[in-house]
């Protein structure tokens, strides 16, 4: 048994085991006694103090075969209606004994912090210059940021899963964002998006996804490869994009923000 | 406006202004020296006749904003919101690519005005590009004593970080930003206490837009008077506008405040392309409600856009041409609301959820004429009910749509509703070409 639930036992049964469906209020605060105490009793006397036990696993994700085929599960976020594990440790801040850390994420990192009033403030460039040691935020990445930075891991963990930049899951080191909103979309991106996802559908350590607007409307319709900005694109671009990215050549050359005598279509410098 | 009286795309692209020695040409750096010359309550007071507002969507009176930063020996922070992710809006991205040296001028004179010795940079982490050209402008400026401890022999002193985000909408709403800042998640706080008391690690913190700060030098340059010259009695000065969507020449052009809108659209931007009729405009990026062609003859300021129910916001036109159904744009903007909702208030998380589902229903043809209505009131439920303005941006525009091009939803819904019915059966309503691509997903303007 951990500390932690040693500190979490219910209290031991010193009262023998008569009346406690009346004399014990309910979970919700009523004092009143139970109308019905037949089940509330017989629960109770299983162990005082702990809720009836639950005779079947959480319920989980209900099926989804009773929607209509419209109705997308993407707003939704899992993990809801799992219950929490409490025979867990509380996350501890990792000893910087005993984690191993590059030398140069640790440097970064530590650069970072020393920019701030407060450490904390370089949760993000930390994990930015971790994700790009390990490719993604993983667990391991996360130790070693949290024992550099002394704090715990599930700290980083929450920022790491707000930001659309941070990768808790192995996507690939490479990343084509392809701007799907508003202005772009109007330009016809979903068709370029869908065309880039085609072709880079075996390209190796490489994340394709939509990504809402780069603010880059003027270049509509337009990706960002590695940060770089490239458009106005056309779904013909999509092949050449992706043996770029595989041979790792420059990604259509003259045509990125930045590039000399970058020009709009119209002839506008953007 | 004729091309002599740009301001701040004066000099834009011009080779090497991104430099130091490239922006002392043009005169750099000698607003901050002018201003470190004088009084620092002068310089606010300056700031404050100018009569120049927040850039940034919220349009504040940049001055007074300042003016609120209570005086005394704790630590005061300014941090320049360079998160520029309203859809439509990329005017931050040129002036920072463009000209970073102007924003640092700019906040070094809002330091010495305010009192304030820690300054930051908070840039959207995929401007990558942008962050690499202001980082390399920094080290420059700091080199040559502009930025650190006793600027150019003042009582100034103050530091310039520059802060990467990492993707997220929400953190160019100021308190979002600062919690992130902090490194933490981006959800926005309560106000009050306002920034202005207790901001950034619960300190007295500006906050203030690319272009406001970027706005700061001119008007100590060249004073109050000639600030005010042009622009309107309220909306002075001069403003970029980002116009993008269904025009010839998408881009950012600098305009005096208070033109007409349809010198912007049509003389600048070009119009929309041949054979397309604008069906309705943003006037301030993807939050602001819409307005309709008529409305293209309103002069573009702060007030006028106001009285006309929208607002001018960060100064991004999005023109929606005809060809665009107008559900398909709807749905495609509450999905941005819902995929950027941090989450924190109920009525935007599920507001924004919501709407899209039930735009959904359009699309496919399950929704009812009630649908509409329904819809409406959500957004109403939205509106004014959250800690920051996220779910009101969608609330505005959503409404706004449905209000004003009720019959396109109501002709949408209708022919959805039959295609379901009947897959094979032709569809003759009479109305704009939606019948050729079909009548469900995104496909027609995809």
């Amino acid at each position: 048994m951990t500390e932690f639930e040693e500190r979490h036992q219910p209290p031991p049964d010193t009262e023998g085991t008569g009346e406690e469906g009346a004399s014990h209020p309910d979970r919700f605060g009523s004092d009143e006694p139970q109308g019905d105490t037949g089940t509330t009793a017989a629960a109770a006397t299983t162990e005082l103090g702990a809720p009836p036990p639950i005779d079947h696993a959480p319920p989980g994700r209900p099926p989804r075969e009773d929607l209509p085929p419209n109705i997308t599960e993407t707003g939704t976020a899992t993990g809801w209606d799992e219950a929490a594990d409490l025979s867990k440790d509380p996350a501890v801040i990792p000893d910087p004994a005993e984690v191993d850390v590059p030398d140069e994420l640790r440097r970064a990192i530590e650069s970072a912090m020393a920019q701030y009033p407060d450490r904390r403030s370089a949760s993000i460039p930390a994990l930015h210059a971790a994700q790009a040691v390990h490719g993604w935020c993983s667990p391991l990445a996360l130790r070693q940021v949290a024992a550099v930075m002394q704090v715990t891991p599930a700290f980083l963990s929450s920022v790491a899963s707000f930001y659309d930049q941070l990768n808790e899951n192995p996507v690939g080191r490479n990343s084509v964002y392809v701007c799907t909103s508003v202005a772009c979309v109007m330009a016809r991106a979903k068709r370029v998006y869908e065309a880039i996802a085609k072709a880079g559908e075996d390209l190796e350590d490489t994340q394709i996804r939509e990504f809402e607007c780069l603010g880059a409307c003027d270049m509509a319709p337009m990706a960002s490869v590695n940060g770089r900005y490239i458009g106005p694109l056309e779904e013909s671009d999509a092949e050449e994009i992706v043996d770029a990215i595989a041979s790792g050549r420059p990604v259509l050359p003259g045509r990125g923000l930045g590039d000399p005598d970058y020009r709009l279509p119209w002839g506008g410098r953007a | 406006m004729s091309m002599t009286e740009l301001r701040l795309l004066q000099h834009i692209n011009e080779d090497g202004l991104a430099s130091i020695d490239g922006y002392e040409r043009f005169g750099g750096y000698q607003a901050l020296r002018k201003a470190l010359d004088m009084n620092a309550d002068e310089v606010l007071s300056q700031l404050e006749e100018s009569g120049l507002r927040g850039r940034g969507g919220a349009g504040f009176s940049m001055g007074k904003k300042a003016s609120f930063i209570p005086k005394g020996t704790m630590d005061k922070y300014l941090c320049c919101n360079a998160d520029e992710s309203e859809p439509g809006t990329f005017k931050d991205r040129l002036l920072m690519q463009k000209n970073p040296h102007l924003l640092i001028e700019g906040i070094m004179i809002a330091a010495y005005a305010g009192d304030i010795n820690r300054a930051f940079i908070y840039i959207r982490g995929e401007y990558e590009l942008q962050a690499q050209i202001l980082a390399q402008a920094i080290e420059e400026a700091k080199e040559r004593g502009y930025i650190g401890e006793r600027v150019l022999g003042s009582d100034l002193s103050c530091s310039l970080v520059l802060h990467r985000g990492a993707g997220a909408y929400i953190c160019g709403e100021e308190t979002g930003l600062l919690d992130s800042l902090e490194g933490k998640r981006g959800n926005p706080r309560l106000k009050p206490p306002f920034p202005a008391n207790q901001g950034l690690y619960q300190g007295p913190t500006l906050i203030n837009n690319v272009e406001t700060l970027c706005n700061v030098p001119a008007i100590v340059s060249n004073g109050v008077d000639w600030f005010k010259s042009v622009g309107t009695e309220k909306s002075t000065g001069t403003k970029v506008v980002s116009v993008s969507g269904s025009v010839q020449r998408p881009g950012n052009y600098e305009i005096e405040l208070g033109i007409p809108a349809r010198d912007i659209v049509y003389g600048l931007a070009g119009g929309p392309p041949e054979g397309v009729e604008i069906k309705c405009w943003f006037p301030g990026g993807s939050s602001a409600p819409v307005l309709m062609p008529e409305d293209l003859d309103l002069s573009y300021d702060f007030e006028t856009m106001a009285e006309a129910g929208s607002m001018l916001g960060s100064g991004a036109i999005i023109v929606v041409g005809d060809d665009i159904p107008i559900v398909d744009l709807a749905l495609r903007l509450a999905e941005f609301y819902r995929h950027e909702s941090c989450g924190k208030c109920t009525p935007c998380r599920e507001g924004t959820n919501w709407t899209v589902k039930m735009l959904e229903r359009i699309d496919h043809g399950e929704a009812t004429p009630m649908d509409l209505e329904i819809m409406a009131q959500i957004q109403e439920n939205i509106m004014g009910n959250c800690l920051c303005v996220l779910g009101d941006s969608m609330a505005m525009p959503i409404g706004s749509m449905i209000k004003k091009l009720r019959p396109e939803f109501e002709e949408h819904m209708e022919r959805a509703r039959l295609a379901r019915e009947d897959p094979n059966k032709e569809i003759v309503l009479g109305a704009p070409d939606l019948a050729s691509s079909g009548s469900s997903g995104l496909e027609a303007i995809s």
